[in-house]
């Protein structure tokens, strides 16, 4: 249940983001998610690859600061209310959400990548109110 | 070890009639030998007759770094070039390049200061020391050459760069020493650690670094990273290069080789002479040096003397680490900086690298600092509230040490310019306008 992300320390420079892109390219590896928290210097890269350890390892290669951390992949259906039920759920059970990002399948479903302290304890409620996760073989498939 | 006990633990009376004597002589010759001298003791009415003994040192006048400059290049010589055989010069980045004579019997002096040096450290014929100062006009590798092959060490004159190389002769010729700069020598370590080269095959014992200013945070990173003893030399080439002085197994200050290189501590502003112990500017003066004589020269460098007798044994006063050297010192919205200082906050925290630049600033009339420095993979967080929490931490502890308010920016590891010699840590744009 628990996916391997790719978080990278990009400082603000511009052409940084192309040369991450480019060396994924070149390896073969495909992004399936990502999102970037920034600030006025530099940037926070968090993403879902196929390979999460190969990509890490090429990158350092190329010098990148890189660090795999753990998250969990939500899957809720893609309508009004859906992301509201399952944030419900944790919140009712007093998980603290570090950060959070989804993006739509197209096919009415959704998928929230989710990073916590505890994750053990959001994949056990979410099962317990039969929300779908992520298995990680498939995630980096997406 | 000593090297030589009969001037590394002479008693100090003996050694201070030795420094009258060799004063005496000293002066006489640069009297004579060298108009820039002879025109300097003229002026404030001194003649050879009146320097009798080490106490009539302070009548002298100073020399100072823009006098070499004057005399370039060989105005402050006291003996023909026939009498030369080796020419070092600096790399002039602060102006037109400072050039330094040696004699054969200089030559042969600077050595055995040297293996006086390295007997400190432990270095004895059975070691196999890797140079990796640079070779050429900078005095430091060929200074540890000459002073390692006296010792009868085996020499591996490696000089600077080409770290690869540098790993794999460490590997395969079971390097027992090294000796170049602390920032190359960290800069090694971490090589080192990437290359995944067995530890097991790496036989350092000791490390002889200096060159530049450096902390004991640094010492600690690189005695962990190399798993070596890392001793710290001092030297100028104005005086001799490297050898000036060395820390010997007590690592209580560095003993300065007084029966060559006499030293003083003075108030910058004054002049003044300053009692053992207390902070002011490093004054030295050469008296057995033949081709370049230097009288009462300003190092800018500020530290603390102490003449106690060590627990090695040696009755030579020992100097403490230079706090900055005044020409290194930046004036940032009126507050004295240091790069060490900046240094030392970063390597007490364990999740920088002491690799950081300064770029100084006027933006509005006002100085702005900004410090780049790299964040190490293991700590990097992918969490903008610890990376944020981090920053605020350097800020805080620069803060509370300078009282300085600087602008920190986290870059990527590797990105700050690596140096295979001086570490280049400042950048002033003010200078340029």
């Amino acid at each position: 249940m628990i996916i391997k992300q790719l978080s990278v320390f990009l400082e603000n420079r511009t052409g940084r983001l192309t040369e991450l892109t480019g060396i994924l390219a070149e390896n073969d590896i495909n992004i399936s998610a990502f999102s970037i928290a920034d600030t006025a210097d530099y940037g926070i890269l968090r993403m879902i690859v196929g390979r999460p350890d190969a990509a890490a390892d090429v990158l350092r290669k190329n010098g990148f600061a890189v660090r795999i951390t753990d998250v969990v992949g939500m899957i809720v259906p893609h309508k009004p209310g859906g992301l509201h039920k399952a944030l419900q759920i944790i919140s009712d059970n007093g998980i603290a959400i570090d950060y959070m990002y989804a993006f739509a399948s197209g096919d009415c479903k959704a998928t929230v990548v989710i990073r916590a302290d505890s994750l053990d304890r959001i994949i056990k409620v979410l099962q317990e109110h039969k929300l779908e996760l992520l298995q990680a073989g498939d995630v980096y498939q997406l | 070890m000593i090297w030589n006990a009969h001037y590394e633990c002479m008693e100090r009376e003996e050694l201070r009639k030795l420094q009258g004597e060799r004063l005496q002589a000293m002066v006489e010759k640069v009297y004579f030998n060298v108009p820039f001298y002879r025109l300097k003791l003229q002026e404030k009415g001194i003649e050879p007759g009146d320097i009798r003994t080490i106490d009539d040192l302070q009548k002298l006048p100073f020399t100072t770094k823009q006098d070499l400059r004057d005399n370039y290049p060989f105005g402050l010589f006291a003996l023909p070039q026939q009498e030369i055989v080796r020419l070092h010069a600096s790399s002039g980045t602060t102006g037109k390049s400072t050039v330094v004579g040696y004699t054969h019997n200089d030559i042969l002096m600077w050595s055995e200061v040297v293996a006086r040096s390295l007997t400190m450290a432990g270095v004895t014929k059975s070691d196999i020391i890797q140079v990796a100062y640079g070779y050429g006009l900078f005095t430091g590798g060929l200074g540890l050459h000459y002073g390692a092959e006296k010792i009868g060490a085996s020499v591996i004159p490696i000089s600077g760069g080409n770290t690869k190389k540098q790993l794999q002769l460490m590997e395969d010729f079971g390097s027992t020493a090294i000796a170049c700069t602390p920032s190359y020598a960290a800069y090694l370590g971490e090589a080192l650690a990437e290359e995944k080269i067995d530890r097991k095959n790496i036989k350092l014992k000791a490390g002889i670094f200096g060159a530049e200013p450096w902390t004991e945070e640094m010492r600690a990173q690189i005695e962990r990273l190399l798993g070596l003893k890392a001793y710290d030399i001092y030297g100028l080439s104005e005086v001799i290069g490297p050898g000036v002085s060395m820390e010997c197994q007590c690592q209580n200050g560095m003993h300065i080789f007084e029966d060559h290189f006499i030293p003083e501590i003075i108030d910058p502003e004054t002049g003044d002479l300053l009692p053992y112990g207390e902070l002011g500017e490093l004054v030295f003066t050469t008296v057995t040096k033949e081709a370049m004589p230097l009288v009462r020269y300003r190092m800018r460098d500020l530290t603390r003397l102490h003449a106690e007798t060590c627990q090695c044994g040696r009755t030579l006063v020992r100097m403490e680490k230079c706090v900055g050297r005044s020409d290194d010192m930046l004036i940032i919205r009126g507050v004295n900086v240091f790069p060490s200082q900046i240094e030392s906050v970063l390597l007490e925290m364990s999740e920088t690298k002491p690799h950081y630049l300064l770029v100084v600033d006027r933006e509005n009339n006002l100085d702005t600092i900004e410090i780049q420095v790299e964040v190490e993979e293991q700590f990097f967080s992918d969490e903008v509230k610890d990376l944020e929490d981090l920053r605020r931490r350097i800020h805080a502890n620069i803060a509370s040490l300078l009282g300085l308010s600087a602008s920190i920016r986290l870059v990527e590891p590797g990105t700050i310019e690596r140096s295979m010699g001086k570490a280049q840590r400042v950048v002033d744009k003010r200078k340029l306008k």
